[in-house]
């Protein structure tokens, strides 16, 4: 309940200690990074603050500083947006199941919007699959993922698509020993790559499944690397990283934003976005005149996706 | 005694509120909302959703069919079912509530170029959606809300929509199915090389290249 007040506590705590390691990680780094390729930029990387307690200057050179990095690997110029959330607005998402035909269209519009690595394969969205009447919800163990026919639809089955559900009390959030998963004040939970260490206590934590670790170096073609990104969405990621869905923050932290980039693919419509606190927008319409229901609701982890039946 | 009782418990309920409050909403916004809400269901204010203005492309037609009336204008209307000699592909495919209409029950018999409801008020192709909603009415009431079908644009700005027909081929409306796009790999496929000695495993300062966990897929 009281995420704010614990947050704060618990973060001031760590950061404090956080500094009192400073002093000795200090001596271990210089050990750590050979000499000659220790250039200024390494060691800043090194020290970065929390991202939180940062001001906006020093998220500028932030930026800039990844706007380097990234122009020297990928030979290409990156936008990196650390636009804040907006006051009054909370992100709901609504997923129709008596839509949705199970086409992966959302699955590949994900990675190429979001710059997941395509080898090794990273997908944020998984599409499951169900046998029409078997026991479903809270088993997923049922379900199939390597579906492959030549036609879907199939005739007796259906789809379900699952992907970061934006928990109101993220499991994910709480076990992160440096703080570099939190919630952010639109409902979205975010991954900062530079301060996670890839210990997967999240992906431990997580009930559904939603976070994918870089076990190797992610890789895109640069043609398909898409360079307008968010400093805590589809920026690129690093080796021993953890990454998942963001609701395309990118996109739908403007005035006026962009629908994520699953809903505007989906051909069939299956997949609505909006904002909770919006009586007249389309998510609080579904909640209200649709059977909605949250996966794995017993848990409370109070998603803020919605997984309902449009007819 | 007594009054440290009730200070202690005083205390501890203004602490509460007070962690409440900061729970994971802005709660001046819950609140503005849960007025809304009620208001909207007291019928103070009145939900309404009406017909969308921006489309994302006029009803599509098989190339040189429209206007109607370019082959309609000199024919006398017909409302007999019958084996038709032109549109034969339709009529063969029709699967739409078939037994109970024929052409003329949509489109309008004196003026091809429109559609005609039961009301017999005529419309255009591109108001072809208060046609459909004539039956498929918690449908209609769905699309208009933004819930039904396919929608793009700005998920707080203007957002385009379709027409139903854009998705559903009136003759024979039912979605056709298509190829899945393919499924993810089966980490089972995916093997990793061994590191040799002088391999580090993890760069702790971002991804050198140099201290990659080299990776290689040969299937089974
Ligand atoms: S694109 Fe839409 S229909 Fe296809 S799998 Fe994703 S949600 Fe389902
Ligand atoms: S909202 Fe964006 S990031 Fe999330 S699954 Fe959809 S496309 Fe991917």
């Amino acid at each position: 309940m009281n995420r704010k007040g614990i947050d704060k506590e618990e973060r001031s705590k760590l950061l404090s200690r956080r500094n009192v390691l400073k002093g000795t990680a200090f001596g271990l780094a210089s050990l750590a990074i050979p000499f000659g390729t220790a250039d200024a930029s390494v060691w800043e990387a090194f020290f970065q603050k929390h991202f939180q307690e940062m001001n906006e200057d020093e998220k500028k050179r932030v930026v800039q500083r990844l706007e380097d990095e990234y122009a020297k690997k990928f030979g290409a110029k990156f936008n990196i947006k650390t636009t804040k959330a907006e006051p009054g607005v909370l992100f709901g998402y609504g997923l129709d199941l008596s839509r949705c035909i199970g086409c992966r269209r959302c699955v590949y519009a994900c990675v190429r919007e979001n710059n997941q690595s395509r080898d090794p394969q990273i997908h944020w969205i998984t599409v499951l699959r169900f046998k029409k009447g078997e026991k479903w919800v809270n088993d997923l163990e049922e379900a199939e993922k390597y579906y492959n026919p030549d036609k879907v639809p199939e005739e007796g089955y259906f789809y379900m698509p699952v992907q970061c559900q934006q928990c109101g009390s993220p499991p994910c959030v709480k076990v992160c020993p440096t703080q570099a998963t939190w919630k952010e004040p639109d409902g979205i939970v975010v991954v900062d790559y530079n301060w996670c260490i890839g210990c997967r206590y999240c992906m431990a934590a997580c009930p559904y499944g939603a976070r994918r670790f870089n076990w190797g170096r992610p890789n895109i073609q640069k043609k398909e690397i898409n360079q307008e990104t968010h400093y805590l969405g589809n920026r690129p990621r690093y080796t021993g990283v953890v990454e998942k869905c963001t609701f395309c923050i990118q996109r739908v932290r403007e005035n006026p934003g962009k629908y994520p980039a699953c809903v505007e693919i989906c051909p069939v419509g299956a997949r609505k976005f909006g904002n909770l606190l919006d009586p007249n927008s389309e998510i609080r319409y579904i909640i209200k005149h649709k059977r909605v229901f949250r996966l794995k609701e017993d848990l409370n982890t109070k998603p803020q996706f919605y997984y309902f039946f449009g007819s | 005694m007594k009054n440290n009782t009730i200070l202690c418990i005083a205390a501890f309920l203004i602490a509460l509120s007070g962690l409440l409050i900061s729970a994971d909403v802005n709660a001046t916004d819950m609140e503005k909302a849960i007025e809304q809400e009620k208001a909207l269901r007291e019928g103070k204010v009145k939900e309404s959703y009406g017909i969308p203005k921006f489309f994302v492309s006029p009803p599509v037609f098989s190339e040189g069919m429209f206007p109607c009336s370019q082959c309609h204008a000199g024919m006398e209307p017909n409302p007999e079912r019958r084996e038709l000699m032109f549109h034969t592909e339709i009529a063969e495919g029709f699967d739409h509530a078939e037994e109970q209409r024929w052409c003329l029950d949509c489109h309008n018999p004196d003026n091809r170029d429109k559609l005609r409801l039961v009301s017999g008020k005529l419309i255009s192709f591109e108001e072809s959606y208060d046609l459909c909603g004539q039956c498929h009415g918690t449908i209609f009431r769905d699309w208009k809300a933004g819930i039904h079908g396919k929608r793009d644009g700005m998920w707080n700005g203007k957002k385009k929509y379709r027409l139903c027909v854009h998705c559903h081929y009136p003759h024979w409306p039912k979605f056709q199915g298509f190829k899945p796009l393919p499924p993810p790999e089966n980490p089972r496929d995916i093997r990793y090389r061994k590191l040799s000695q002088d391999e580090t495993p993890l760069n702790p300062l971002g991804d050198n290249q140099d201290y990659e966990i080299p990776l290689s897929k040969e299937k089974k």
